[in-house]
């Protein structure tokens, strides 16, 4: 034996690590890898549902950004068709204006067709005028509000409407649950360190006699830390890689639902894969989590004996 | 003489209870040999623990190999348990590992190469009788084939001290004699040897030992003066334990 007395060993061989890997018993290893399975199985559900809410959340803001109707509220025909050409023509020399579109009357009356039936005639119905303007991205807010006031000295009654203003409490309730998506991320993260906590609790029991005589052959925390380290950073990461197969699949089988959906809103939501790899953060940070919660629990309750 | 364990006015209790061990004194010389003897419930267990670690004395001083342990951080605690040998009276094999498992422990322990580990191990089991038994688990060995398991885990890392509590408890008076003869061996090798027996005839078997007593926790015989006459029995050296004489 080494006259030496340093308290840490050699760091051991690969041989070495197999032969301490049988200190703790092998065989049954409980329900600890099918809890993380389903951990990381929801945790992947909610940060999908989140990822798909927040790419929705900017493609919806991309396409109603700069988006306004200009209503004109005028009974007298003539006098409608006429501010409406002004104004056509005042927006589209705006520099800020990228586009200008006028309504068509006939579509507006369309529209209006279930509640003033197929006959009625723009004469005596007086329906407003719309015009849909885009403003040029990036175009400035006192822009804007040159606009407005130049279109409002031509008809003071015009009604100037921004389209992120109709979605915005849709926009509050996406925000509201990516933000639900991502607390149901982090508690399930933090549950896995629970779980695992109370699980190295009991392990470290359960072999209290082994681990004793292993402190008194000499051995470390760290190397008895280490033992149900390794051993809970494999059950998770058997658990982190069944769960992530099994919420891969149910993912790829929603994506492919909603792409046949063939709605705005619900396209919106089908994140590009290049983002799906932020996904993959979620079973990594559960294996790591799950390790370092072992780690500390066993190393505080080897702390306690002498 | 060169003192490798010291005790100081040390005293032990357990919780609230009555000191089991108290005002023990005494100064134990690098590579002697020492017998611990007493009734039950003397205190040799208790003693014995505070030599290899298990328990910190409530108060007084213990100095192994020089230092304080009473006040040493317990990060510095298996560094010195590494140099220290222990055959405790109930063996305490770790029951889901091998014979040979069992005794590479403390090489493993210390972080020594596989292949470095193999060859001594082998050697090790096979001087104690149980080549043959490389694989078997403690569940599968008698009482007496434990016994020399934990015998050979205590010696294999060839500790400066080996602590050993009633390491012949359990075997037959030859198998006796051949373990004394190997704790013989290894104290001739500069192993300091401490064995709380009250086998008085194995006592007398050791020439040069001495003998401390244990009295309801107190030293009787705190000069270690009492001697016993050479009468080592060198027959059995160099012969595998368990073999036939």
């Amino acid at each position: 034996m080494s006259g030496e007395l340093e308290t840490e060993a050699q760091p051991a061989t690969d041989s070495a690590r197999k032969a301490q890997g049988r200190w703790l018993p092998q065989g049954r290893r409980g329900p600890m890898p099918w809890i993380i399975t389903v951990m990381t199985f929801l945790t992947l559900l909610s940060g999908a549902a989140g990822l798909g809410l927040a790419h929705a959340l900017v493609q919806m803001r991309g396409e109603l950004a700069g988006g306004y109707t200009v209503q004109l509220v005028e009974a007298n025909p003539q006098r409608r068709t006429a501010q409406v050409t002004k104004i056509a023509d005042l927006l589209r020399r705006e520099d800020a204006v990228r586009t200008v579109a006028v309504v068509p009357e006939q579509d507006l009356l369309k529209q209006l067709e279930p509640w003033i039936g197929k006959d009625a005639r723009p004469e005596d119905v007086p329906v407003p005028a719309l015009i849909d303007v885009a403003f040029a991205p990036g175009a400035s807010e006192v822009a804007v509000a040159r606009v407005e006031r130049a279109v409002r000295a031509v008809a003071p009654g015009a009604r100037i409407d921004a389209h992120q203003r109709y979605l915005a409490p849709v926009e509050r309730l996406m925000r509201t649950l990516m933000w639900l998506a991502a607390g149901l991320v982090s508690m399930m993260i933090l549950v896995t360190g629970a779980v695992v906590t109370v699980a190295a609790r009991g392990a470290h029991e359960a072999h209290r006699s082994t681990i004793d005589v292993m402190h008194l052959l000499g051995a470390t925390d760290l190397q008895i830390a280490r033992l149900f380290q390794r051993r809970i950073a494999l059950d998770a990461l058997f658990g982190s890689l069944v769960g992530t197969v099994g919420a891969t699949l149910l993912i790829w089988i929603v994506a492919g639902n909603i792409a046949e959906l063939d709605s705005g809103l619900g396209g919106a939501t089908a994140f590009p894969w290049r983002l799906a790899v932020l996904l993959l953060a979620i079973p990594l940070m559960s294996v790591l989590v799950a390790a370092t919660s072992a780690r500390v629990t066993v190393k505080r309750a080897l702390e306690r004996s002498l | 003489m060169n003192s490798i364990i010291q005790f100081e006015n040390i005293g032990l209790r357990y919780g609230t209870d009555a000191e089991v061990l108290s005002d023990i004194s005494l100064s134990l010389a690098a590579g002697a040999f020492y017998f611990l003897t007493g009734a039950s419930g003397a205190g040799k267990s208790s003693l014995l623990k505070l030599l290899y670690l298990a328990q910190r004395p409530t108060r007084g001083v213990l100095r192994l190999f020089g230092e304080d342990v009473v006040m040493m951080p317990r990060s510095r605690l298996p560094g010195f348990r590494r140099r220290i040998g222990v055959v405790f009276q109930d063996f305490r094999l770790v029951p889901h590992l091998s014979a040979f498992d069992n005794v590479a422990m403390p090489l493993r322990i210390a972080g020594m190469d596989e292949r470095e580990v193999t060859g001594p191990v082998e050697e090790m089991l096979a001087w104690v009788g149980l080549g043959n038994r490389f694989g078997a688990l403690p569940a599968s060995l008698s009482g007496g084939e434990q016994q020399r398991v934990a015998i050979a885990r205590a010696v294999i890392a060839r500790p400066d001290i080996l602590v050993a509590d009633e390491p012949t408890g359990n075997v037959d008076a030859d198998m006796a004699k051949r373990l004394l003869s190997l704790f013989e061996a290894l104290n001739r090798l500069g192993t300091t040897i401490v064995i709380a027996t009250h086998d008085l005839p194995l006592i007398a078997q050791v020439p040069g030992a001495q003998m401390m007593r244990l009295d309801r926790g107190r030293l009787a015989d705190p000069t270690g003066s009492l001697r016993f006459p050479p009468r080592s029995n060198r027959a059995a050296e160099g012969r595998p334990l368990g073999q036939p004489e």
